[in-house]
């Protein structure tokens, strides 16, 4: 087994992720598939601090993760006050942005 | 030195990936989306074990305790306030969406897979091993790559996090909007003394003169009779009966019926 494997993994997973955006109509459930594919780029990057032998992409890992905090509490926020107006969490519900 | 594969480290992949990829492809066809949560959980903690296998301890246990500690509490908390069964619509509103989507992901791994397959066939791996014995650690190298040569991106990512918590307190703040606005205490009081509800007092608590604090019970008035005001709309109230509702019995909060004592 090559660490080329864990590159495979998560190409894989990246894939589902971008499968599930397109085809979930909940916003939650889209939202995660957007932290599933993060997730798989994370994987990809960590495997290839491994290869190279250093550890700029475990930090770049890092930084992806804060990155991806920020952007879960901004994103849930939004579902949140769509939900509050709308009484729905469907992605095609939300389709004007005012009214 | 090459970095070297041990039989432990190929075990634990092949079984903490396939868990991986199950709960990545649980989590887009489940129906329920607490369980679309749930096998999200999954595929992170399995990544976070195979982060530690591949010399990134610290890694890690960020992913296990901010990814499915808090982030993914966050995905369910928030679940919870929306309504859990907010599932999806079945109807589609762009014709054959699903099926394009379904294609073009079948078609992406392909080509994803194969390329990668090919082009990293033969890559040696390096592995971590020297680096962390230069700078004494996985967690103490990481740590000096952020304060050093990161800085600036770690200063910025800081800015991130407060512009997100105000964001997040901005839109996430419920304003009195309602038609009239908030109504105070003191207001509805004098609304009601004018007459502009139905009633001057608040409606009958359940329970009141019952036998069973439940909010399922009616409450009775002093007569014996229902107060049909206590009925709750949404749960279903426990029937009484009218010959079996035994008259206030001032001896019930005690356990013991007035009976007893009299005989």
């Amino acid at each position: 087994m090559s660490p080329s494997n864990y590159l495979l993994l998560s190409a894989l997973l990246f894939t589902i992720g971008a499968v599930g955006v397109l085809v979930r109509r909940n916003a939650i459930v889209v939202f995660m598939c957007i932290e599933l594919m993060l997730n798989a780029v994370n994987l990809s990057l960590v495997t290839f601090a491994r290869i190279h032998g250093a550890l700029d992409g475990q930090v770049m890992a890092f930084f992806v993760m804060v990155v991806a905090a920020a952007e879960v509490v901004v994103g849930l926020a939004i579902i949140m006050s769509i939900f509050r107006t709308r009484r729905t969490a469907s992605v095609d519900d939300a389709n004007l942005l005012k009214y | 030195m090459p970095d070297v594969i041990s039989t432990g480290e190929a075990v634990t992949f092949w079984i903490l990936g396939p868990i991986a990829l199950l709960g990545a492809l649980g989590m887009v066809f489940a129906r329920n989306a607490v369980h679309s949560a749930l096998f999200l959980v999954l595929t992170m903690l399995s990544l976070g074990a195979l982060y530690m296998a591949q010399q990134a301890p610290f890694l890690g246990f960020v992913q296990i305790i901010v990814y499915t500690g808090a982030v993914m509490m966050l995905f369910l908390f928030v679940l919870m306030l929306v309504g859990r069964d907010s599932s999806d619509s079945v109807v589609e509103v762009l014709r054959g969406q699903r099926l394009a989507g379904l294609v073009f992901g079948i078609g992406f791994a392909v080509l994803l897979v194969g390329a990668l397959g090919n082009a990293l066939a033969g890559v040696p791996s390096t592995g971590l091993a020297a680096n962390d014995a230069g700078s004494g650690g996985n967690v103490t190298g990481i740590g000096k790559l952020i304060f050093t040569q990161y800085l600036f991106a770690f200063e910025l990512t800081s800015a991130l996090l407060i512009t997100a918590a105000l964001g997040a307190m901005v839109l996430a703040y419920a304003q009195s909007t309602g038609r009239l606005g908030k109504i105070g205490q003191r207001a509805t009081v004098e609304k009601r003394l004018r007459g502009e509800h139905a009633r001057v007092s608040p409606l009958p608590g359940p329970g009141v003169f019952a036998t069973a604090n439940s909010v399922a019970v009616p409450a009775l008035l002093p007569d014996g009779s229902i107060a049909p005001e206590s009925l709750s709309a949404i749960i279903d109230a426990t029937p009484v009966e009218e010959g079996e509702s035994t008259p206030a019995d001032a001896h019930a909060l005690t356990g013991r019926t007035g009976k007893d004592e009299l005989s």
